[in-house]
């Protein structure tokens, strides 16, 4: 610890802490532009300059340690001054140069009203204006179909550039030109090439970058903030979603350290034209082959029918990617109370069992453990595409000093060097039994880290892939008593939940792909399940919010509520629990889905026992104590669960692993109705055709 | 005046063969071996007693300089960059080292390296310099071919030189632009601390030096700090070169001994000033970003560091540009501040933005198409470049300006009075009817 003296207040800070972090720790505002937390220091705004008594000129603070500080000659503490005259008057200059060839277009640029060159104007410039020469005119340039440019407000802080090299890895924005002439460009006016590229708009002080979708729609001050979760992967970034009225405008980030610290991908901030575009308003009932609208009476009454006419095996459930973990309860109570055992909530076919132990199915060593991992082996995930904030934080720990990071599956650009060992099994089987050099490496390391995608588990021999990884996991040390590296990344956010409360196939129980085939079932209900095909033949009920796969097939539809019109659980790949919250309202008749759920199993017969949600909340809490402590990971016995998995039967295959995620830009219904996202698709897959040729 | 025996580049003006033969025969590589001998300590030592003082501008003591680097090797290695990117407007004396005189410069490297544990030394040269970097590849492989420099040279110290040969941008002067530069990078200066001593090229030790610094450590350790000490005056000693450009009669390089009066410079190498002494006007000392000198201060002072600095100007590189009265001293300004202008790197703000400004109204000055008020206004916005940038840049494109206003203030005055008094110079132009 190192004294200081700020403003004439003494402090003791770490000798590491940079002056800003000291000021700010002494209660000083120190004004910035060019600093961010997460970013390398750039050190060149100079708005952060303070006066350290005895040195010749001002100081950047954001640049220079308290270790950098000499002390006064008779060994009395560095004194800092952030309100000396010295200091104002160079805050005051450097805000009227950054001001120069400012345009002075704020009415009309969308970052008004949460502008950091605006507010910093107001505290620390001066009111008139010394310029009078022209002021610089840059063109516009073209960097994806998510940014907007005006160039003409950038003050060349550098923030973009330096988030796209550092935490998104893609080298793609860059400056050009000396001097004034100097402007951000991606040079070949190409979009970006990243799927975290919107976080530029968020970092940008200025309007220079701002929202392309969003531009001029609305103004921060009119909006309701509303502080809820991400559920476009299982990730479960922070969010935060911007309302006006009934309409969702706008999805930020929100900081939590554990899971996104503050960015987010552009799935989950540019999906909102998909929360409006396709949404089922009104029940519909299929008549003659044709679904028609139809009262909530009808659609229920229709179900009822179906329902009573079959006998409880010939009746199932599937629950999509998107469902909180209220309706999938309500719904595992409503069919257990029917007596059905056809129960799934893996329509990708993925061999997870709830029965191995909890510690089988999540990402246990948490996101942010990632950090502390000192070899990483990925194996059938594309972590880029498939959780990009898990991938930023694999990026991040290499930065930190790169670990050997070995990947089996498909060779894909993770934005991080990494070793390829291979594409299949075998390669897997090799590590489990110790032949492989990298098990070697693994094995050195004190914190081996092992991450199971999806795309391993979600074939025929997934049992045996999970058994074999299992096993590398005990080979290799990687789940100890203080550390626990093995993981399985999930690409659908309503999964762990459903798993936590054991929505698989009961006893003589079909599991999802069973159901899927033909002639199996009668009645199948289906809980926003767009990702599976069912076959002509059974009567098909589909609860959820868009009209895709799921709702072409349906023979009565019933409409839900999305996750920003509901207050829903949602457990997250690391067994996080966490809430969403309502931001908006369902459009027309939709309805939030546990109601529906407890409406139908009155006109079933079965009423639930739950009038409200916090009715529901009680007894959900009451069967799953975990789901009460949120944003906490309830504690498991993770070294006996991967026992379990390790003692798997099952021969492995041959065929390579493959990411389950096609296309970043169109996982869910809500991306497949959003134009955006469409757009980034086109464009990503043009890309890569260029690339092919 | 300095005695042709005191004279440290023996072949300035390349009357003689650059080659290592003939420099050799003017004393270079001469018991070079002897002084390795010694050890570091005791060049380091040696440095610091002549009392060499860097001559890349700022003026620092080289011997101090080089004591900074570590004793010991952590693991990294070191480095020694020599700037040999000279692009100080008015200044050429390097390059003549480098043309003429190679030699010294090598073995200067050499020298150099060995005091501070340095295996290997990179020469950064300016972008525009063709011929230079023919001639100084010649000395280096010269020296290679010799096993003067190299693995297992005669000296005993593994030892690789390498030319480095810029793109011309003035900032990569700067010396950790330069070392940016040198590694790949967009030249642009780094943030300090850390200093290149401790994190520099490739973020190990490194020593950047001028050219002229280097070029003289063989002759001042053969012939002792006590002989360099001895020439000059006190605190600025040694020999130095002049490059004296503009409106005297020869303009020429020259090296003199520091302290040599300005008079005595001019008369005596140049043939006085064009139109007699009583047509001076002013001087620029040091290079581009010093501020100027009137005539009536600078005829009688001494040409070191320390008196110009107490004149608020500075020997800077001794790149003497002198301005009789003939000179339009505004315009003259006004194109300095049009090279700071299109040389800042954009990196921080006070700079991006300044250099700009202060050109473009220093530009409307030059007509007389100004406010008297914006003399004070742009004095002002000087300071505000000045010292709140990351290097130097931002002073030096401030500086002349500063020079300007404080000495020839009535010259703009009268500018922008005459412009007044006449402001259509130009027929004034009519809306069509």
């Amino acid at each position: 610890m190192t004294k200081l003296i700020v403003d004439g207040k003494e402090i003791d800070v770490p000798a590491e802490y940079t002056l800003l972090q000291a000021c700010e720790e002494a209660g000083a505002e120190i004004p910035r532009f060019c600093f961010h937390e997460r970013l390398s220091v750039a050190g060149n705004c100079r708005m952060c300059l303070v006066e350290i008594k005895g040195a010749p000129k001002p100081i950047a603070s954001c640049a220079w340690g308290v270790r950098d500080c000499r002390p006064g000659p008779n060994g009395e503490p560095p004194e800092i001054s952030t309100r000396s005259p010295t200091v104002k008057k160079a805050r005051e200059g450097v805000m009227e140069f950054l001001l120069i060839n400012h345009p002075l277009d704020c009415p009309i640029c969308d970052q008004g009203g949460e502008c950091d060159l605006q507010d910093q104007a107001m505290a620390y410039g001066v009111d008139s204006s010394r310029f009078h020469e022209n002021k610089r005119a840059v063109e516009d340039k073209y960097i994806g179909p998510l940014v907007k440019t005006w160039m003409n407000r950038c003050i060349h802080c550098t923030r973009c550039v330096r988030f796209a090299t550092e935490v998104a890895g893609v080298p793609d924005l860059g400056a050009i030109g000396r001097g004034e002439d100097m402007e951000i460009t991606t040079y070949l006016e190409k979009a970006m090439g990243s799927e975290l590229q919107s976080c530029v708009a968020d970092l940008c002080p200025v309007g220079a970058l701002t929202s392309k979708p969003y531009a001029y729609t609305a103004r921060p001050w009119e909006m309701t903030k509303t502080e809820s979760v991400d559920v476009m992967d299982a990730v479960g970034s922070a969010i935060r979603v911007d309302s006006r009225g009934r309409e969702v405008m706008r999805i930020l980030p929100r900081v939590n350290e554990a899971i996104n610290e503050e960015w987010i991908t552009d799935k989950t901030r540019h999906i909102i034209d998909g929360l409006r575009r396709q949404r089922l308003d009104r029940p519909y009932v299929r008549e003659n082959g044709k679904l028609r609208p139809a009262s909530w009476q009808e659609a229920f009454g229709a179900i009822a029918k179906a329902v009573g006419a079959a006998s409880p095996e010939c009746i199932g459930a599937i629950v999509g990617d998107l469902p909180a973990v209220e309706e999938i309860y309500a719904l595992k109570e409503l069919m257990t109370s029917l007596g059905v055992a056809n129960l799934d909530a893996r329509q990708d076919g993925a061999a997870l069992d709830p029965a191995l132990g909890r510690g089988s199915y999540v990402f246990n060593s948490t996101i942010e453990g990632i950090e502390e991992a000192d070899a990483i082996l990925i194996v059938g995930s594309n972590p880029r595409i498939e959780a990009s904030l898990v991938n930023v934080r694999i990026r991040k720990r290499f930065r930190m000093g790169p670990p050997p990071i070995g990947v089996i599956g498909e060779k894909a650009d993770l934005t991080y060097d990494y070793d390829y060992l291979g594409a299949g099994p075998d390669t897997l089987a090799d590590i489990a039994s110790g032949k492989h050099p990298f098990a070697k490496v693994l094995s050195e390391a004190e914190r081996p880290l092992i991450i199971l995608g999806q795309g391993a588990l979600m074939r025929e021999d997934g049992a045996a892939i999970m058994a074999l990884a299992a096993k590398a996991a005990e080979t290799v040390g990687a789940v100890t008593d203080d550390w626990n590296g093995f993981n399985v990344l999930h690409t659908a956010a309503a999964r762990v939940g459903a798993l936590d409360l054991g929505f698989v196939p009961g006893e003589g129980g079909l599991d999802a792909q069973a159901m899927a085939g033909e002639g199996a079932l009668d009645v199948l209900f289906l809980l926003g399940a767009d990702e599976i095909a069912i076959p002509p033949g059974a009567f098909v009920i589909y609860q959820g919010t868009h009209g895709d796969r799921g709702a072409h097939r349906a023979d009565v539809i019933l409409p839900g509520a999305t996750y920003t019109e509901k207050s829903g659980t949602f457990v997250n790949t690391e067994g996080r629990v966490q809430i969403a919250n309502r931001a908006a309202f369902p459009p027309g008749d939709a309805r939030e889905d546990w109601a529906i759920l407890r409406a139908l199993s009155d006109q079933l017969g079965h009423k639930l026992p739950f009038d409200n949600l916090a009715q529901l909340r009680e007894k959900l809490y009451a069967a799953y104590p975990h789901m009460a402590s949120v944003d906490a990971i309830a504690q498991s016995d993770v070294a006996a669960a991967v026992k379990a998995a390790a003692g798997l039967k099952g021969k492995p295959g041959d065929a390579p692993f493959a990411s389950p995620v096609k296309d970043f830009y169109l996982t869910n219904p809500i991306a497949r109705a959003s134009a955006i996202m469409a757009e980034c698709s086109a464009l990503a897959a043009g890309e890569s055709r260029e690339a092919a040729e | 005046m300095l005695q042709d025996k005191d004279r440290i580049f023996t072949n300035l003006y390349g009357f003689h063969s650059p080659d290592l033969d003939a420099a050799r025969k003017r004393g270079a590589w001469d018991e070079t071996k002897f002084l390795i001998d010694q050890g570091r300590d005791w060049i380091v030592d040696e440095m610091k007693k002549s009392g060499l003082r860097g001559r890349g501008g700022a003026g620092f003591p080289t011997g101090l300089k080089w004591s900074f680097m570590p004793k010991q090797n952590d693991g990294r290695p070191h480095y020694l960059v020599v700037n040999a990117d000279e692009s100080e407007p008015g200044t050429c004396k390097d390059r003549e080292i480098m043309r003429h005189d190679p030699h010294l410069l090598v073995e200067g490297c050499l020298l150099a390296s060995f005091a501070m544990g340095a295996n290997a030394c990179y020469i950064y040269l300016r972008g525009e310099y063709i011929a230079e970097r023919i001639a100084l590849q010649r000395a280096v492989d010269e020296a290679y071919e010799a096993r003067l420099i190299g693995k297992n040279n005669l000296h005993g110290w593994d030892f690789d030189l390498y030319v480095h040969h810029g793109a011309g941008a003035y900032i990569c002067g700067e010396e950790t632009a330069l070392l940016e530069s040198l590694e790949g990078k967009k030249g642009m200066p780094r943030l300090k601390p850390p200093f290149p001593a401790n994190v520099g090229l490739y973020g190990c030790p490194t020593t950047v030096n001028n050219v002229e610094s280097i070029a003289v450590a063989g002759t001042i350790l053969r012939r002792g700090a006590a002989w360099f000490s001895g020439l000059g005056r006190p605190n600025n000693v040694g020999t130095k070169l002049f490059c004296v450009s503009g409106h005297v009669n020869k303009p020429c390089n020259v090296e003199e001994e520091m302290g040599i009066t300005f008079r005595e410079l001019i008369d005596t190498h140049c043939g006085g000033i064009r139109g007699g002494w009583d047509n001076l006007l002013a001087v620029i000392p040091g290079g581009s970003s010093v501020p100027m000198v009137p005539a009536e201060q600078i005829a009688d002072a001494h040409m070191d560091f320390d008196t110009l600095r107490d004149l608020k100007s500075g020997l800077g590189t001794a790149a003497v540009i002198v301005m009789d009265k003939s000179t339009d001293i505004v315009r003259a300004i006004t194109r300095i501040s049009y090279f700071y202008k299109h040389e800042s790197c954009g990196q921080c703000t006070p700079c991006r933005e300044g250099t700009g400004w202060m050109w473009r109204v220093l530009t409307r000055m030059s007509e007389g198409r100004a406010q008297k008020r914006e003399i004070d206004m742009l004095l002002e916005v000087t300071k505000q470049v000045e010292g709140h940038t990351i290097c130097a840049l931002g002073d030096a494109a401030a500086w002349p300006i500063q020079g300007l206003i404080r000495h020839f203030r009535h010259e703009i005055e009268k500018r922008i009075d005459d412009y007044a008094a006449n402001p259509h110079s130009d027929p004034v132009r009519v809306a069509a009817e």
